[in-house]
């Protein structure tokens, strides 16, 4: 039997591609307005998919992902991505809600409590995908801490020490981060709440436990003031490039977004965090691994090149991403998506490049292919994002009495 | 007579909060976090035609004796995520949210508030506080401690410095025109830079301008600087003084600062917090309202009351009997007994209070409890339907405030009696709304919108 694969979708303004916004089914004028958010992730439940994310910055956007420009020929401007879940979250009932974080310039405290209410909200649909920011100018919205510009991602030279010093350290920063906002998930006891009548008391203090969080960048006291959200713990993603990242996947995260480029890349991206996850003491535990891919889908191979290439014109250069490009057929992209399935991966997020039109395209011809495949869930057999995606609900790490038997 | 307009009243609900009015033992009570508590209380204040829906604020669970203090409600949802999700089951609701100036950042909280006011479609309001304490900061990156002197300095700066990143984008600057390929109207849209001993910082911001320009801004202090503060630059007070003589000199007080910054009137509205409680007669009303005091000061509640001025354990204390024969016991900030409750609370003179509480007991014959009872607080509003709508509509004609923001003490269903009874009545007085007529919660307020201060509403 063939093993079912996780299906996300990746939400960025009007879509993937920086000239998405003109086509003739694009809502440019819409991309701020509760009912765009709204409308798309309603589509992609439809869909069945276990989950979109939300992308987010706090920094405008850019061509070069590491260098700030002056264009005004693309989409600039976006809304919070934690608030967008939360506007969701009400009116969908089953699909996972994963806004993107910052985790360089943000409280984790303010963070914890945001998405354990987001997962209230949600009745235990919340995830976050945390992000690491190296850029100056995004440092000097905060004006805490200089950093040096970085140069294009193009330019990048890996084998620079103060380049892996300074993506270490943020990388690191990181992981004490999700550390944090963990052990605030779990500093309430799940049944803490005991509204005993006959001692007055609301709750069972030695139910709440500070978290006493001691690391290089901050101290956080805790308890929480949000009580342990529905998943007990909300879902852990980040995206990795590199081994840095991987490690930050293997020992923090539920999730790992990765961009491989063939099927036996995605086997060697997946091995290195295998290794690296059991290296942190976590091989019994699963850890996903999700292939990013953009995607330009149309009925006939034909249709999509030709799509792409108008797109490509409009945008005047040819589309560039750090993920592998599929332009296709739905059919065509379950093939590559089961054979690089094969290779390590347990799922994929996949970028529409335009937005509805591809993201039509999954639910309606990719996701039923799938189906038909025997490779894709046909309905919703739980309404946690932890079940879509087979976690189970944790045990509290302060617990004692659960666990002595 | 004169034909003086009638102003009209602006009613406001408070979630119940993390505090001893909030009654959890009563049989109705529901649950103080699951979203669903929120949407129904959310609910009940628009079909009342409310103005709008406030939370609190607390970002560190309150201890006393050096334990978390169990005997009130604990636990409360992240502001702007709740907020912004109630955003999705209410259409005309005002969002109001208490968020700290010293623990934020100004890009983050000023992009969380536009987008809160894009995600409501103009309904974002923020209640805008100062805390400086250690105790709160220990959860916190910055960490805590500013001292008393620079609160407000920090408050109004990182409010100017929000303004400023609001106004970084015109409401003119997206174009989005598939035609012309201009997205932008302007390249330098969102830039920034504000420089002084608070914040550093520099750059574009990142959320275009939202309907309503910027939130409406509320202010809760009631010092001296705090009035200022207020009357420079907030569009609402939140205030506790509720009652007819304190509420008139207040309100007197606040409205004659604003001339100066060149503001009238009618730009700062004064809202305080009012508890009510409803009966078939006056008579039941206050006998109600006597026995729900008595649930909000329970025999342990007191002796934590008790202990907030002593100062010092006092669980042996018995709160049927008198009170303490010793005098309280003086500490700095750091060695008080209770920690993480709001300043306006602490007691400021320890010696002066107590004398004045044993005066009062000694006069009045009352116990510890009935003394806690009689001096933490009575419901503003008792009385029959009827009376409480006069009751309010009269304080508002005659300028004790503008409106009231009611706190309830039964989540979430305690609202609903003031809903279903008492507001038909201040809509047949022609004082409260029977349909929301504005699109944003400025201009159901009767503020001007800062993009078009030419349209500004006037309260009739």
């Amino acid at each position: 039997m063939t093993e079912h694969l996780h299906l996300a979708v990746a939400l960025d303004g009007a879509g993937w591609h920086p000239a998405a916004w003109r086509e003739d089914d694009a809502r440019p004028a819409d991309l701020l307005r509760p009912s765009y958010w709204v409308d798309l992730v309603q589509e992609a439940e439809r869909g069945l998919l276990d989950l979109v994310t939300i992308e987010d910055a706090l920094r405008l956007q850019s061509e070069d992902p590491f260098v700030p420009d002056e264009r005004t020929d693309r989409v600039r401007g976006r809304l919070d991505a934690t608030l967008i879940a939360a506007r969701v979250a009400p009116v969908t009932s089953n699909i996972g809600l994963v806004p993107t974080a910052v985790v360089t310039h943000t409280e984790p405290f303010h963070l914890s409590k945001a998405i354990a209410t987001l997962d209230y909200a949600a009745t235990g649909r919340a995830g976050v995908r945390v992000q690491v920011s190296g850029r100056a100018d995004e440092a000097a919205h905060f004006g805490r801490r200089q950093l040096e510009p970085l140069s294009s991602t193009r330019e990048l030279d890996w084998s620079d020490p103060e380049l892996r010093r300074r993506v270490t350290e943020a990388f690191d920063e990181a992981a004490d981060y999700v550390e944090v906002l963990r052990r605030l998930w779990d500093s309430w006891e799940d049944d803490a709440e005991i509204r005993d009548a006959a001692t007055g008391r609301f709750i069972d203090n030695t139910k709440l436990h500070y978290i006493d969080f001691e690391g290089r960048h901050f101290s956080v006291k805790g308890p929480s003031i949000t009580p342990r959200p529905p998943q007990g713990q909300p879902v852990v993603a980040a995206l990795g490039h590199a081994d840095i990242p991987y490690r930050l996947i293997a020992t923090s995260a539920d999730l790992g977004f990765v961009t491989p480029h063939s099927a036996a890349d995605a086997a060697d991206i997946v091995g290195r965090i295998r290794t690296a996850q059991a290296a942190a003491g976590r091989a019994e535990e699963t850890v996903h691994v999700f292939g990013d891919l953009l995607v330009v889908l149309d009925d006939t191979d034909e249709a999509a090149h030709a799509r792409k290439r108008r797109l490509d014109e409009r945008a005047g250069a040819e589309l560039t991403s750090d993920a592998e490009i599929f332009v296709g057929t739905p059919a065509g992209l379950a093939d590559l998506l089961q054979e690089w399935q094969a290779a390590g991966l347990t799922g994929y997020r996949l970028r529409p490049a335009a937005l509805p039109h591809d993201l039509v395209r999954i639910t309606e011809g990719l996701v039923p292919e799938l189906q038909r495949r025997g490779a894709f869930r046909t309905s919703y057999a739980t309404d946690t994002l932890r079940g879509h995606l087979g976690l189970s609900r944790p045990a509290n790490r302060y617990a004692t009495t659960a666990q002595s038997a | 007579m004169t034909s003086k307009p009638l102003k009209q009243v602006h009613l406001a609900a408070h979630f119940p909060g993390v505090n001893n009015t909030t009654v959890w033992s009563d049989p109705a009570s529901g649950s103080h976090i699951e979203f669903e508590s929120f949407k129904r209380f959310a609910q009940s204040a628009e079909r009342g035609r409310f103005d709008f829906l406030f939370l609190a604020e607390g970002l560190r669970l309150r201890e006393q004796g050096g334990q978390i203090y169990d005997l009130d409600v604990v636990g409360r949802p992240d502001t702007f995520t709740v907020l912004t999700a109630l955003a999705a089951v209410t259409e005309h609701l005002g969002l109001t949210g208490t968020i700290n100036s010293t623990f934020n950042e100004p890009y983050e909280v000023a992009r969380q508030f536009a987008s809160l006011d894009h995600l409501s479609e103009g309904r974002a309001a923020w209640n805008v506080v100062t805390s400086w304490d250690a105790f709160t900061g220990e959860n916190f990156r910055r960490g805590g401690y500013l001292p008393q002197d620079q609160r407000y300095e920090r408050a109004q700066t990182f409010l100017d410095t929000a303004f400023e990143l609001w106004d970084s984008w015109g409401p003119e600057d997206v174009l989005a025109d598939k035609d012309s390929g201009r997205f932008l109207g302007s390249a330098s849209a969102g830039t920034f830079g504000h420089h002084d001993g608070h914040f550093d910082i520099e750059g574009r911001f990142n959320v275009p301008r939202s309907p309503q320009g910027r939130p409406v801004i509320f202010q809760a202090g009631e010092s001296e600087q705090g009035r200022e503060f207020a009357a420079a630059s907030a569009d609402a007070i939140f205030s506790r003084y509720s009652q007819y003589d304190e509420g008139r000199v207040f309100y007197d007080d606040v409205k004659g600062r604003l001339a100066k910054y060149g503001r009238s009137r009618d730009e700062l509205l004064i809202l305080p917090a009012a508890t009510f409680v409803l009966g078939d007669t006056d008579e039941e009303a206050a006998e109600a309202a006597r026995e729900i005091r008595f649930q909000q000061v329970s025999p342990a509640t007191a002796i934590k009351f008790l202990e907030q001025l002593w100062n010092t354990d006092l669980s042996t204390h018995d709160p049927d009997g008198p009170l303490p024969s010793f005098d309280p016991v003086e500490s700095d900030v750091d060695g008080l007994i209770s920690q993480g409750r709001a300043s306006v609370r602490q007691h400021r003179d320890r010696l002066d209070a107590a004398a004045k509480w044993r005066a009062k007991a000694e006069a009045e014959g009352l116990t510890t409890r009935e003394l806690i009872v009689e001096v933490t607080g009575r419901q503003a509003f008792v009385g029959t339907p009827q009376t409480i709508a006069e009751t309010i509509n009269r304080f508002v004609q005659d300028d004790v405030a503008d409106g009231f923001i009611l706190v309830p003490h039964i989540t979430p269903s305690g609202l609903d009696p003031f809903v279903d009874k008492v507001v038909p009545i201040l809509q047949e007085l022609g004082v409260h709304r029977t349909e929301y007529d504005g699109s944003t919660l400025r201009d159901n307020l009767g503020l001007a919108h800062p993009d078009r201060p030419e349209a500004k509403r006037v309260s009739a």
